[in-house]
């Protein structure tokens, strides 16, 4: 099995492969489109800012070969947020491979502090590839922008506004949370997508 | 719904887990990898290590630590201790830490806030805030407790939240080893201040105090370190206290 882990100027990709390898995976890190285009399986996580994220991906004309992909393809938390139309973050166009606008959380109160920082419940509304029997365990979160419930949405989680925890259209699957760092309930759901 | 965190503090000094009564007089509390992925499966939700090695080479040796800590530990861990720059920080990210914390170079360069900030973005940016209660002021301390800086609590962390702190972990020092309970007056007046999350810290003693930080306190997340550092409080059982006493939290 070969794993690619996408190479970008927003990754946390040292702790996608640390997960990865607990599992028993070794993944490669790359920005090399061969590379890429004949993993069995892609990774495109993420820490950062969209805007310069998405610069970054058009700069290496990484974007066209992620929309391209025909394997499965994971996208975590930013690598989500830029697999969708649009995001208000530096009001930026993203990857368009799911039809959903990205948005900031708006505070009503004191109470909702932005960032959404820790560990909150998962809603599986549809089968995929997190197992059913996660039903309302906790996945940590660490953003300040949402992607809102749409079509392509297979689980929600509570925050402000129920959200997309996380989409699936095609060989494309994502996550709002960080498996790799949501304990053994994380590590389930990526041997979940290493294992599809 | 988003669960309070608990999160053991583990200081370390050349490789070694410490804690300070006061911040004077350590004593050995074992091995850091080790600690973290029992805290980890006992159900900490988070890790924070300070490195209070001052020397070059305990800096390596703290840098080789944390990347044992993310090739071990799956869940998210917080470094801090002499990050004085930005490049700082990118060596500390690149070895696997999810955040980092600044406390005396922040106050004596706010600047330094905006910059992780920027470069890595909010969440990333933990500001650690020593201040002791003199009066009836809050007053931020830096240099590990030893030099007071003269500003005040609530506007030093208002201003480290409009530079780009992602959270405050907000250390009393009043409540700091003497294990009676944290400063939750101080703290709820952080959280209605501010609109980013509070860590507290300083005076965990008693499974109460937990209840009453996140109750009365309003705290986003609870830290502490003797008391899980030498299994006075287990976190698992901890964690089955607060649940009981209707305290939303992973289990």
């Amino acid at each position: 099995m070969k794993i690619a882990i996408i190479k970008y100027n927003a990754g946390n990709n040292f702790s996608v492969e640390c997960a990865l390898r607990r599992l028993g995976y070794e993944a490669i890190v790359t920005d090399d489109p061969n590379e890429i285009e004949t993993a069995d399986k892609v990774i495109f996580p993420g820490v950062g800012e969209a805007r310069s994220a998405m610069r970054y991906l058009q700069q290496h004309g990484l974007d066209k070969v992620i929309c391209n992909l025909r394997q499965p393809v994971l996208g975590i938390c930013i690598g989500q947020q830029l697999m969708c139309k649009h995001s208000q973050e530096g009001d930026v166009d993203c990857l368009g491979i799911f039809d959903a606008e990205v948005k900031r959380f708006d505070a009503v109160d004191s109470d909702m502090k932005i960032p959404h920082m820790g560990w909150n419940t998962i809603n599986i509304i549809k089968g995929g590839f997190i197992p059913k029997e996660l039903n309302g365990k906790y996945v940590y979160y660490v953003h300040s922008y949402y992607v809102p419930v749409n079509e392509a949405t297979i689980a929600t989680t509570e925050y402000i506004v129920p959200y997309s925890a996380a989409l699936h259209k095609d060989n494309f699957y994502a996550t709002q949370f960080h498996p790799e760092k949501s304990g053994d309930i994380g590590e389930q759901i990526l041997k979940s997508f290493i294992e599809l | 719904m988003l669960a309070k965190r608990i999160i053991p503090c583990l200081d370390v000094k050349d490789g070694k887990t410490v804690k300070g009564v006061n911040f004077v007089n350590f004593r050995d509390a074992g091995d850091p990898v080790e600690l973290g992925k029992k805290y980890s499966d006992d159900g900490a939700d988070e890790l924070v290590y300070l490195d209070i090695t001052a020397s070059h080479e305990g800096r390596k040796t703290f840098v080789d630590l944390v990347r044992r800590v993310a090739e071990n530990v799956s869940i998210p861990f917080t470094v801090g201790g002499g990050i004085n720059q930005v490049d700082d920080v990118e060596v500390l990210l690149n070895a696997g830490a999810d955040k980092i914390s600044v406390n005396s170079a922040a106050l004596r360069n706010p600047d330094l806030i905006d910059g992780i900030a920027n470069r890595f973005g909010n969440q990333v940016c933990v500001t650690a805030i020593d201040a002791r209660m003199e009066g009836d002021e809050w007053v931020c301390y830096i240099n590990g407790g030893r030099v007071s800086t003269g500003r005040k609590l609530i506007e030093w962390a208002h201003e480290a939240q409009e530079r780009g702190a992602g959270e405050i972990l907000f250390t009393s020092m009043n409540h700091d080893g003497v294990k009676t309970g944290f400063a939750n007056e101080a703290l709820a007046m952080l959280h209605d201040t501010l609109s980013i999350p509070i860590i507290a810290s300083g005076g965990a003693g008693d499974y109460s105090h937990f209840y009453d930080v996140f109750t009365q306190g309003k705290a986003d997340a609870a830290l502490a370190a003797s008391i899980f550092h030498f299994n006075e409080i287990p976190i698992n059982e901890l964690k089955q206290y607060l649940c009981r006493n209707n305290i939303n939290v992973r289990i």
